[in-house]
């Protein structure tokens, strides 16, 4: 049935609740649609067996009008969840041939809920990257074109297989995780809504670990009501992660009210960077102009460690990291280079086993915790990261919700900046400060640059405070009316 | 003072300990994975314990309790807000690639340990700190050549650090202090202290001085596992330390091992010692914060601990320092004693439990939970002694039934052998006329003034009614006849 790929999630719920389709015919449509974006590279694995299977099982629970919440609707798993009998890479060669016997808490909600598998999404090896090239299943590829060109462009990152996907229509929604912005900024570059909640909001049992203290699953949609939808099912409480928080999981969807007459908006002015497009800049100012035009009120605010933000997390997320990936050491599961020594077999399997900028990373990570730097760099990375919660508390004392660009440029070409750590690493600039804090943060589309690409817009609210967020989404939504499509990979 | 006496003149050794010892509880310090010895390999072990990916530690309350019932126990401050490090190193038995353990700030802080020294001196011990961490699982080197097998049972197991502070200053009382700590630590019911399966493991902190002078440099003796070792190894590893620096050395400061087979000590190689741990707080786990009223109901509910028992079995029994001492220095015995004790003369009781008690337990190389006679038995068994039915000479022969056959019932054995004591006087009576009547000679030597011929005179009676003679009775009639 043609057209169904194209729908909104809320839309292809309704549908199937009203039987204009059912959810075999629906998943047919995505698998097709999934095997259209086969360019992209937005997947490592598609199941497609097994989205038929889980459609099956929907149909029969809305003949019943026993429907689940997510009943039959076809979603892409980033390739960091783990998934119970199907292969979890993390887009790492070091895990190779690994299936895990166990389910993500999230994806287990999921599926719970009615949802139906699609594929594991592409991303960058252990979600370290702003552009999901470093990935040893090679390269996702943005959908979009610059006007004109056919240059590859990359869909951001590190959950950029999502993003891709659901930007190509090969998946109603998607889940991604954000550490540094690994779902905003590619939500941003490919013009889809992507949104992370409040540390703590989802658990991140079974979600293989990059920076714990900062990692945080969320959802990828076409529509800020879709990833309300997914974010519902996606959230609670697990007693398996003791960084999950015990609250109420509110209705998001019902947040969306379209009323924002008397909410504070904050504007920081720290976040005029150098470097960042003229095009931003106007992007942002009309961003402020829909909110006030839609009666909210916008007050300047100051954060005043933002500029500490990208340094004090390229220590504290390597450093993590680098006892995280310890124990992919050839042991137990994925790749084993043997060596003459139980020494040497680890050297040759991690040297084999991990990409560049993981070992970047666990090389940096293990650098600032050894003696001699902890101090230095470590400790003073978590005073900076008090500093710069603290900002954001005080800021919320004048506003209720921020609002920022998503990044401070549109996408970039493969290839681009894969020299330059640094110039890469200031992808996240506008992302990372929200991530230190643990705050909510959603990045949609909000227009097209000059040379027609996406550009996103950020909002970031208080913590457990998604709601705020998400109705101010829904606002600028709908004054954006963002309508603009990708060209490639959409079943063309 | 205890002082070593080398080539150059007198040299005190400065000795701290580490005890690793395991905590009992059923599960795992951050996984619900049991923690029985001597399981199949591999049979213990969850998705955490494999550091499969993805997956979190989860902390076990229990183990949480059972450290602070421990530090209760030695009297240490326990911290309300601790925290959880991760120890970084690479090795096979150690999944997560990291263990995790409480650097900084740990559970427990300072307390103390009072030793019982020979004598019945005490000496107080400080304890540096109790921390809680993981153990790790073992590599088992021997099954197939070129190859390491692991096992993860152990994995993940709850260990509690227990430091001590350098203070002490002999083999002894390094060995006096670790069976004191085992006792606190049964008492408690929190570690079995059992060194053979590992439950309790050593690390041994040795250096030498001149006495009153600094700290000397320290090495450091891993993972002894008996108390005969712990002391060995500090014997050993005093003297060598000694005969470097007469001969003009001086100590590096090492991580060393010890050899029971050959008695010494020797480095471990540099590169298992050469770690930088790069501890940093877990970002899996929150701080652990503890609740002050939760803290103090743990407090209230802790049993009599060995310090305040002895004073009680001297306060309220009357026994002696040494006598208290050796029965509280178990749980087990020292709960045997009190029922036995329980309505009875304290000091007769101690002396049945101390003596033939701990002798037939020698003997048969058994625990006091497996003495044949249980403490109402022999309860029992010295009433008959009270009351006057046995001599305690019977009593013994009628213990030592009971040991060999099981029986539980004291008089019974007395009733089926006839053993009852003979208090009647006229048959008493009757037996010293018949001695005196035969032995002109000895009872011509009494009234020469030889007193000891009393003894003899009490043994031929005794020979004649086979032991049952009330002893008193028979020296009292003996006595009157004589002086006629």
């Amino acid at each position: 049935m043609a057209g169904l790929a194209d729908l909104t999630l809320a839309e292809a719920r309704d549908g199937l609740r009203n039987k204009d389709f059912s959810a075999l015919e629906l998943a047919e449509a995505e698998i097709t649609a999934v095997e259209a974006a086969r360019g992209l590279n937005a997947f490592i694995t598609e199941t497609p067996e097994r989205a038929l299977a889980q459609a099956q099982r929907s149909d029969a629970r809305l003949a019943k009008g026993e429907g689940l919440a997510l009943d039959g609707l076809p979603l892409a798993i980033k390739d960091l969840f783990c998934t119970e009998g199907t292969l979890t890479t993390a887009a790492s060669h070091i895990l190779d041939g690994f299936t895990p016997r166990y389910e993500s808490t999230v994806t287990a909600k999921l599926w719970a809920a009615g949802a139906v598998m699609l594929g594991k999404t592409n991303l960058d090896e252990f979600a370290m990257g702003s552009s999901s090239t470093q990935s040893h299943y090679g390269p996702v590829e943005n959908p979009w074109r610059k006007a004109g060109e056919d240059r590859p462009l990359v869909p951001g990152g590190s959950s950029g297989g999502s993003a891709a996907a659901v930007a190509a229509r090969a998946g109603l929604g998607a889940t991604g995780t954000d550490t540094g912005g690994s779902i905003r900024q590619p939500a941003s570059f490919c013009g889809v809504v992507g949104m992370k909640p409040t540390y703590g909001r989802c658990s991140r049992f079974g979600i293989v670990a990059f920076a714990s203290s900062l990692d945080q699953a969320g959802p990828f949609a076409r529509t800020v009501r879709d990833c309300a939808i997914l974010l519902g099912a996606m959230a609670g409480y697990d007693p398996r992660d003791s960084t999950s928080a015990d609250v109420e999981v509110p209705d998001f969807e019902a947040a969306l009210s379209g009323d924002v007459r008397g909410l504070k908006v904050g504007i920081p002015d720290e976040y005029r960077v150098d470097g960042m497009g003229g095009e931003i800049e106007k992007l942002w100012r009309q961003g402020i102009d829909w909110l006030e035009g839609a009666g909210a009120e916008t007050v300047e605010i100051s954060l005043p460690h933002t500029r500490y933000a990208l340094p004090c997390y390229y220590i504290l997320a390597p450093a993590e990291a680098s006892a995280n990936l310890a124990r992919y050491d050839g042991v137990r599961y994925g790749l084993r280079v043997p060596g003459d020594s139980i020494d040497e077999m680890y050297e040759n399997t991690r040297a084999e086993g991990f990409g560049q900028e993981v070992k970047r990373r666990v090389l940096i990570g293990t650098y600032v915790l050894s003696a001699g730097y902890y101090d230095a760099y470590y400790l003073k990375a978590q005073r900076v990261r008090t500093l710069i919660s603290r900002d954001f508390t005080e800021a919320f004392e004048k506003a209720d919700v921020i609002l920022t660009p998503t990044t401070p440029s549109a996408a970039f070409a493969v290839g681009e900046k894969m020299d330059d750590p640094i110039a890469m690493y200031l992808n996240d600039v506008f992302t990372v400060p929200a991530s230190l804090a643990g705050l909510p943060g959603i990045s949609l589309p909000a227009g097209l640059s000059e040379a027609g690409l996406p550009l996103g817009l950020q909002l970031i609210g208080r913590a457990f405070d998604e709601e705020t967020v998400l109705r101010t989404a829904g606002v600028l939504e709908d004054a954006a009316a963002f309508d603009a499509r990708p060209g490639r990979g959409v079943g063309e | 003072m205890t002082l070593i006496e080398g080539r150059t003149g007198e040299w005190e050794c400065v000795i701290g300990l580490e005890i690793h010892a395991q905590v009992i509880s059923k599960a795992k310090l951050f996984s619900g994975a049991p923690t029985d010895f001597g399981a199949e390999p591999n049979t213990q072990v969850s998705f955490v314990d494999a550091a499969m990916p993805g997956m979190l530690p989860v902390i076990n309350g229990f183990c949480v309790e059972q450290a602070v019932r421990t530090g209760l126990g030695l009297e240490a401050e326990i911290n309300l807000t601790s925290v959880f490090d991760r120890k970084n190193y690479f090795y096979p038995d150690l999944p997560q690639g990291y263990q995790i353990s409480q650097f900084p700030l740990p559970i427990v802080g300072k307390g103390s340990i009072t030793l019982d020294l020979e004598g019945g001196e005490t000496r107080t011990i400080g304890i540096t700190r109790l921390h809680l961490e993981q153990d790790a699982g073992k590599s088992l080197h021997d099954r197939e050549p070129g190859a390491t097998y692991i096992d993860l049972n152990r994995s993940g197991v709850a260990l509690m650090e227990i430091v001590s502070e350098p203070d002490m200053r002999s083999a002894e009382e390094a060995g006096a202090y670790i069976r004191k700590l085992r006792s606190i630590l049964r008492y408690l019911g929190t570690c079995d202290g059992n060194m053979e399966e590992g439950s309790l493991r050593a690390d041994v902190n040795v250096s030498v001085r001149r006495p009153g002078e600094d700290l000397g440099t320290r090495c450091e003796i891993k993972n002894v596992n008996s108390v005969r070792f712990v002391q060995q190894a500090i014997e050993y590893e005093a003297a060598r330390q000694i005969d470097i620096i007469e001969d003009g050395g001086v100590i590096a400061q090492e991580t060393r091992l010890f050899d029971p087979s050959r008695g010494e000590t020797r480095p471990m190689r540099t590169k298992e010692e050469s770690h930088d741990y790069r501890y940093f707080p877990d970002p899996d786990l929150l701080p652990l914060e503890l609740d002050a009223e939760w803290v103090a109901d743990i407090k209230a509910s802790l049993p009599e601990l060995p310090e305040a028992k002895k004073a009680r079995f001297m306060a309220d029994l009357d026994l002696d320092a040494y006598d208290a001492g050796v029965l509280v220095a178990e749980r087990e015995t020292a709960e045997y004693f009190e029922a036995v004790a329980e309505g009875r003369d304290a000091k007769a009781c101690a002396n049945w439990v101390m003596g033939d008690l701990f002798a037939a337990l020698n003997k048969a190389g058994l625990g006091i939970n497996e003495a044949p006679v249980s403490a109402a038995s022999l309860g029992a068994l010295i009433d008959l002694i009270d009351d006057g039915t046995i001599s305690r000479r019977i009593a013994k022969e009628v213990f030592e039934t009971m040991w060999r056959t099981g029986s539980k019932d004291a008089a019974a054995i007395v009733a089926e052998k006839g053993l009852e004591q003979i208090s009647d006087s006229g048959a008493i009576e009757a037996e010293i006329d018949k001695v005196i009547a035969a032995n002109p000679g000895q009872v011509a030597a009494f009234k020469g003034g030889n007193e000891k011929v009393i003894g003899w005179f009490v043994g031929q009676i005794m020979k004649a009614t086979e032991g049952k003679a009330n002893p008193r009775t028979v020296n009292e009639i003996l006595r009157r006849k004589l002086a006629d």
